[in-house]
């Protein structure tokens, strides 16, 4: 894993995840045909991830869609009446939730409103073409769709971020922008709940992550594991977070859905990246892996004697945060002066004197992510 | 490390396992500086070394395992502490008290820390005229009583019995790893056998404690490992500092804050001898188990990272033994291989809960087909008796063993094809639990419990 050697232009890839065909399904054993072992009758058309056992393509699209029913009615994520807007982003996992929410409202009866709720970050090449995706998703299915850009709230797309930060922890900021470009979004379309197609990699991929960082306040709040969240304005849930990516994309091709499949431009650098082959890894030694994680997440015991994060809420925009500013109030900060780092790393110091309005000197800036040339000229 | 915890007393008997890698010697080396200093910071507990030979299951031929017993009788004997040898073949001959939790010993002492340690030194300045103090006395007898002990056992092996008995034993020992059919599981299985092992020589001896050499490194792999493994909820106490799950006798671990680069200098600047043996993952592939897999990973990160190590381990000494929904119930229930707090009981929208359904939905109702082929237990006439059937008595078994298994204990049990071949006091405890709770379902009506107590009961 030594990434030392590349150099910083090259988009590192990441052992075992090829970029161009990053949802690769190993094909079912070609030798010896074997029958489904759910309805013993037709052929077996796949080998689940999850399991192992081998189904045909029938029984295998309605076990998915009876553990999403399943999973949905025993984590008691919906309420009759209420208005649910997806997180829909073009991808797999948007997109076969926005397929499977109508499908089961209609056969079991939820009683839901559905509403299509799209993020525009900004980023040419990968979400304009994504959300062309999600256009064509909408015209199919009907659903009311909803887009929110960054450069509409903040002022301040991905791509201009990117240019002032450069190529590492950009997820940061996007990551903190969309949650709140979501909140945002579904108050101004009336939204009682978000859901998002969080799947059981990327919940495995958080436990991982957290305890790789040493986030205990995440950790606590059930390493991504657990049900609702609500620490955002709108609760949230995760539908599909039980199911493996492998068989959302096994369940997408089965139902010849059309999406958007490209990593975005700025992942390869993130952090996340480590975790996720890790990840592929680990479930190439045990296939259950997956979901060994999650169950481990939700079973962790952390002590009660640890000092927590405590809600609150931002002194300038009023959204929930832990500190006397929310995260993107900070990361907007440093953007708008000049100094991007603000929000990325520990600069407790330098940010209070920010706060009271003293000046820096030219190496604090220029630790905060100041262009060189501003520094030169003041 | 020791002072800190105040876990070991004054005049207590300690069992240290010895592997024969860098940290296990690093720390028997630390604990004989520390017994011998005369300041007021030496150590004052009595030591047992314990070294456990598991060349059987790592491949080596009896040639191999004769030379590395020799190099490391050359070592245990050199540390003047009395020890003993154990193989893991004595593993079939455990009794199933192992896998119970014994009653923490009220006879420990009552006193606290402090006064402990002042009344150990009064008696030992009382002491001081002439005779050696207590703790080298009590050494010196054992020692005798141990060589005594132990030249029996090696004699023992000159006769044919013996020999043919450590021999089965043996082939036993290869049947049990080679029924297991993921690299994973086998590593789980070994530490498991060898922990049992270890705590049967620690009960029979008297000794109350144990120390493992764990390093940082170690237990950082060790985190991420359980919890890939699924056993998230006893992280806290298969790395913490002090493990009390059998209750009489507690594992410590004092190198946890050592990282194996500094173990490293420190034996090659005090000249630690080491013995290396081959483990059940040398020269193993890259992806071949979990365990394999973190180290490598983890390793990697660290030369990126350099504070990778030391996060993971911090974060492990955040977490609690006691589970985050503990009810009331007085004495929770263990796991039968393991010992720790089971965590199975299904909630709802748990990943446990999606894992049942996933499986029951991509099933049909049992196939009644027997595999094709011997079954892998001798003694069953038809295949029915085989423990890898799906339907039948075989059946029975191994859904009776998974329902008392925790999480992480179940894979590895489902990994492994023939139950039969799994050492008694396993399968004996486990049909004792069974008749247990079949009982108190009988009986369920008449008990009372402590809080819920219903008028008009009989």
């Amino acid at each position: 894993m030594r990434r030392g050697s590349r150099g910083l232009g090259e988009l590192g890839v990441w052992p075992g995840y090829s970029p161009s065909n990053p949802h690769s399904i190993s094909p079912s054993s070609p030798t010896m045909p074997t029958t489904c072992s759910a309805c013993s009758a037709s052929p077996a058309a796949l080998r689940r991830p999850k399991t192992g056992h081998a189904l045909c393509r029938a029984c295998f699209l309605a076990a998915f869609e009876e553990e999403t029913h399943q999973a949905i009615v025993a984590g008691q994520l919906f309420r009759p009446g209420e208005t649910v807007a997806i997180g829909a982003s073009g991808g797999k996992d948007s997109t076969v939730l926005a397929h499977l929410l109508q499908l089961l409202d209609q056969r079991h009866g939820y009683g839901l409103r559905l509403l299509l709720l799209s993020v525009d970050e900004g980023i040419a090449g990968y979400r304009d073409a994504s959300l062309a995706a999600v256009r064509r998703h909408q015209r199919r299915s009907g659903l009311p769709l909803h887009v929110v850009s960054y450069h509409q709230l903040y002022g301040w797309s991905m791509d201009r971020i990117a240019r002032h930060l450069g190529p590492r922890n950009n997820c940061t900021f996007c990551g903190v922008f969309r949650r709140q470009a979501l909140d945002r979004g579904a108050l101004l379309m009336g939204a009682d709940k978000i859901a998002t197609g969080h799947n059981a990699d990327d919940v495995a991929e958080t436990v991982l992550m957290n305890f790789l960082r040493g986030d205990v306040g995440r950790l606590r709040r059930g390493a991504g594991a657990g049900p609702a969240g609500g620490e955002g304005a709108v609760p949230r849930c995760k539908p599909l977070r039980h199911a493996y990516e492998k068989e959302i994309v096994l369940y997408a091709y089965f139902q010849d859905l059309d999406y958007f499949s490209t990593e975005c431009v700025y992942a390869p650098q993130a952090y996340r990246g480590y975790a996720r082959a890790l990840l592929k890894e680990l479930e190439a030694a045990r296939p259950s892996a997956v979901a060994d994680l999650g169950h481990s997440g939700e079973r962790l015991s952390l002590r009660s004697d640890l000092r927590m994060p405590s809600r609150g809420t931002c002194q300038r925009c009023g959204y929930v945060a832990s500190q006397p500013l929310c995260k993107a109030c900070v990361l907007l900060e440093g953007l708008d002066r000049g100094l991007p780092k603000l929000g990325i790393g520990k600069h407790r110091r330098l940010r209070d004197k920010l706060r009271d309005g003293q000046p820096l000197t030219q190496e604090e800036r220029r630790r905060l992510g100041a262009p060189l040339i501003f520094c030169k000229l003041l | 490390m020791l002072g800190k915890n105040r876990a070991i007393y004054p005049g207590e008997k300690v069992l240290l396992a010895l592997s024969g890698g860098p940290a296990s010697s690093s720390m028997l080396r630390q604990v004989q500086e520390g017994l011998s200093r005369e300041t007021a910071k030496k150590l004052r507990f009595i030591p047992g070394i314990i070294y456990v030979d598991e060349g059987a299951v790592c491949g080596q031929s009896l040639a191999e395992r004769g030379e590395t017993l020799l190099q490391m009788e050359t070592i245990l004997q050199a540390s003047g502490f009395p020890y003993h040898l154990a193989h893991l073949e004595e593993v079939f001959d455990l009794p199933s008290s192992i896998l119970q939790r014994a009653p923490h010993n009220p006879a420990g002492p009552k006193n606290s820390y402090k006064e402990a340690v002042e009344g150990f030194i009064h008696q030992q300045r009382r002491e001081e005229d002439g005779s050696p103090s207590l703790p080298e006395r009590q050494i010196q007898e054992k020692l005798t009583e141990v060589s005594l002990r132990d030249v029996p056992r090696m004699e023992g092996l000159a006769t044919p019995e013996a020999r043919l008995l450590a021999a089965v034993r043996t082939e036993q020992l290869i049947q049990l790893f080679g029924s297991v059919k993921t690299l994973t599981a086998k590593e789980e299985l070994l530490q498991t056998l060898r922990n049992h092992l270890i705590l049967h020589t620690a009960r029979t001896q008297e000794y109350s404690k144990v120390m493992m050499g764990d390093s940082c490194t170690r237990l950082a792999v060790k985190l991420l490992t359980n919890l890939s493994l699924g056993r998230g909820a006893s992280l806290a106490m298969d790395t913490g500092f002090s493990d009390d799950r059998h209750g009489d006798v507690v594992v410590v671990r004092p190198m946890r804050e050592y990282s194996a680069k500094e173990i490293a200098f420190y034996n090659h600047l005090f000249g630690v001898p080491t013995v290396f043996t081959p483990a059940l993952d040398t020269k193993a592939l890259e992806k071949a188990s979990i365990h394999r897999v973190i180290e490598r990973f983890l390793y990697g990160l660290q030369a990126e990272f350099p504070s990778t190590v030391s996060t993971v381990y911090r974060t492990g000494e955040k977490l609690s033994t006691t589970p985050g929904d503990a009810g009331p119930a007085a004495e929770p229930e263990r796991c039968l291989l393991c010992l720790c707090a089971l965590d199975t009981n299904v909630e709802d929208g748990s990943a446990l809960q999606a894992i049942l359904v996933s499986e029951q939905l991509s099933q049909q109702k049992l196939p009644a087909a027997s595999p094709a082929g011997r079954g892998c237990c001798p003694g069953a006439e038809e295949k029915r008796g085989c423990c890898m059937n799906t339907t039948g008595p075989g059946a029975d078994a191994r859904a009776n063993i998974l329902s008392l298994l925790c999480y992480g204990c179940r894979l590895t049990i489902k990994d492994t094809i023939c139950l039969e071949s799994l050492p008694l006091y396993v399968r004996s405890e486990a049909e004792r639990r069974k008749h247990r709770a079949a009982m108190k379902l009988e009986i369920q009506e008449f008990l009372l419990e402590d809080e819920a107590v219903t008028p008009g009961e009989s």
